[in-house]
């Protein structure tokens, strides 16, 4: 009997063997900032797999995903770089790698890591199997040779990351498929004067143009990664504060920002508006008006709508934008302190965090009913392993 | 006995009037409101200062780092923001009081409940 037991306990285990083997391709990342965990979500079921604790402070703490979309690379405010196993639900590996960071990014071929910090200004690269250092590229500037906050590390074709010095008023590449013959290093390319502050950066989902938003200035900065002989050039004089220079309680994120087969949507700085722009001639042809200073401006995959939520004391809505009449169509209220949306890979649902109120909520992008509400402790950042394809992200 | 009871009421009426114009905000703030304060203060302040206040595109603001610096000074820039920089002005979101609580918790260092 005691046999038969224990043959009938090898057989469940053994299927429950088979029924765990899975793929990564409806899976994601939901940080929980406050106490320094994360959930992995299934984006089919709709539910959490497992929660994943000391990652350290996680404010501002952003994911990357290894190209087989099976580890995620969590980016700390602490310096923490985490490498999250998501199918076993376990840290493969934690470093910490610097004071203060804000953010990564991964190469085009999956084997580097970088991460942008504050403290000390610079960038590092680690392998992105065994997290080992791999290059510190301080980012140095001006005649007493000042480290620079950077921020806007995205990566580019090309083997390349590009970034923004926040203190310095630079964009730099560092190209990792070209070896500097002096250094023995990543050849490092210099954009000097790109303007006052650049705050965060993007790449478009094609990977040529760089741009960063600038703060102590109007106007963006743009780099075509194409040619970037010609290069740094102003695009919208007029974006940003203005003569007001309206406070703002929120950096807006560029990151997300949302680009339609002819448009662009970008977060006016300051202002309660969405900013539309022609992304054929980078010129402004619309401003949308909006419940409060938008944070996140975020396309859904297939371009059809734009879905934005808010800075502090207005983040407890999300506003739709209707791409073809350019004008609101819903407004939601998901909870106080929207912090951030993740679209599924095709778009019929997105997933909306809501800090204060201690939930995700997913909705129907067509109906705009919700569908289900997943308890988090202080949700912020949401990130799909559909990211582990795309360029910039 | 009716006179001296209206006069009684005048007079408190009176008080009422002069405590509040005095007075013109509370004496403590309640604990719903700490409660949001703290919130907003490891959650807001913190997407720039850090949630430990050890800084990001922010400067540190632990009890350590403002050691040295005048309360004069932080109670001005919260209020009024520090112009060429990010920092807004909260003095339009948050009362002269609430901006004192939050000045006198960051030199004792935040609390998470």
């Amino acid at each position: 009997m005691n046999r038969f037991k224990s043959l009938l306990l090898i057989s469940v285990l053994l299927l429950n063997g088979c029924n765990s083997l899975r793929g990564t391709g409806d899976l994601g990342v939901v940080i929980e900032r406050a106490s320094g965990s994360v959930q992995v979500v299934d984006t089919t079921k709709r539910v959490s797999l497992a929660k994943i604790n000391g990652l350290g402070d996680l404010s501002h703490a952003s994911v990357v995903y290894s190209r087989d979309a099976r580890y995620a690379y969590v980016f700390g405010r602490d310096g923490g770089l985490t490498k999250v196993d998501i199918l076993t639900g376990e840290i493969s590996k934690r470093i910490i790698q610097s004071g203060n960071s804000i953010g990564g990014a991964i190469s085009q071929d999956g084997k580097l890591v970088a991460v942008s910090n504050y403290t000390p200004g610079g960038v590092k690269v680690f392998d992105a199997g065994t997290l080992e250092l791999v290059e510190n590229i301080p980012a140095v500037y001006g005649k007493s040779n000042q480290q620079s906050k950077v921020v806007g590390l995205v990566d580019a074709p090309g083997q390349r990351f590009v970034f923004s010095l926040y203190d310095a008023g630079e964009i730099w590449i560092a190209d990792f498929s070209t070896v500097d013959n002096k250094t023995g290093k990543a050849k490092i390319t210099r954009f000097k004067n790109i303007g006052k502050q650049p705050y965060d950066g993007l790449i478009t989902p094609d990977g040529r143009y760089y741009i960063a938003g600038l703060f102590g200035e109007d106007g963006l900065a743009i780099l075509d990664l194409w040619h970037p002989e010609k290069g740094v050039k102003r695009i919208l004089a007029d974006y940003g504060r203005g003569d007001k220079k309206m406070p703002v309680y929120k950096m807006p994120h560029l990151e997300g920002w949302a680009m339609t087969e002819d448009y662009a949507f970008f977060p006016a700085v300051g202002r309660n508006e969405v900013l539309v722009m022609n992304r054929h001639n980078w010129k402004q042809i619309k401003k949308i008006p909006v419940h409060g200073q938008p944070v996140f401006v975020m396309a859904r995959p297939d371009g059809r709508q734009v879905w934005v939520n808010f800075a502090y004391p207005r983040n407890d809505t999300v506003q739709v934008i209707d791409t073809e009449k350019l004008a609101i169509i819903k407004t939601l209220k998901p909870g106080k302190a929207v912090l951030h949306m993740e679209f599924t890979p095709r778009g019929e649902q997105v997933w909306v965090s809501a800090r204060d109120a201690g939930k995700v909520t997913v909705y129907d992008t067509e109906n705009f009913n919700s569908i289900t509400t997943l308890p988090m402790a202080k949700p912020s950042g949401i990130f799909f392993t559909n990211r582990a394809h795309r360029i910039g992200l | 006995m009716y006179l001296k009871f209206n006069y009684t009421m005048m007079l408190l009426i009176f008080y009422a009037l002069f405590c509040n114009t005095v007075n013109a905000q509370p004496e403590t703030l309640s604990k719903l409101r700490i409660t949001e304060l703290t919130d907003l203060l490891l959650q807001d302040c913190g997407s720039c200062h850090g949630m430990t206040m050890k800084g990001g595109l922010g400067p540190a603001l632990t009890p350590q780092a403002l050691k040295n610096r005048s309360r004069e000074v932080i109670r001005l820039t919260i209020s009024n923001g520090r112009p060429g920089t990010p920092m807004p002005p909260w003095n339009k979101i948050l009362t002269k009081q609430e901006i004192n609580w939050i000045v006198n918790t960051l030199y004792e260092g935040v609390k998470d409940e």
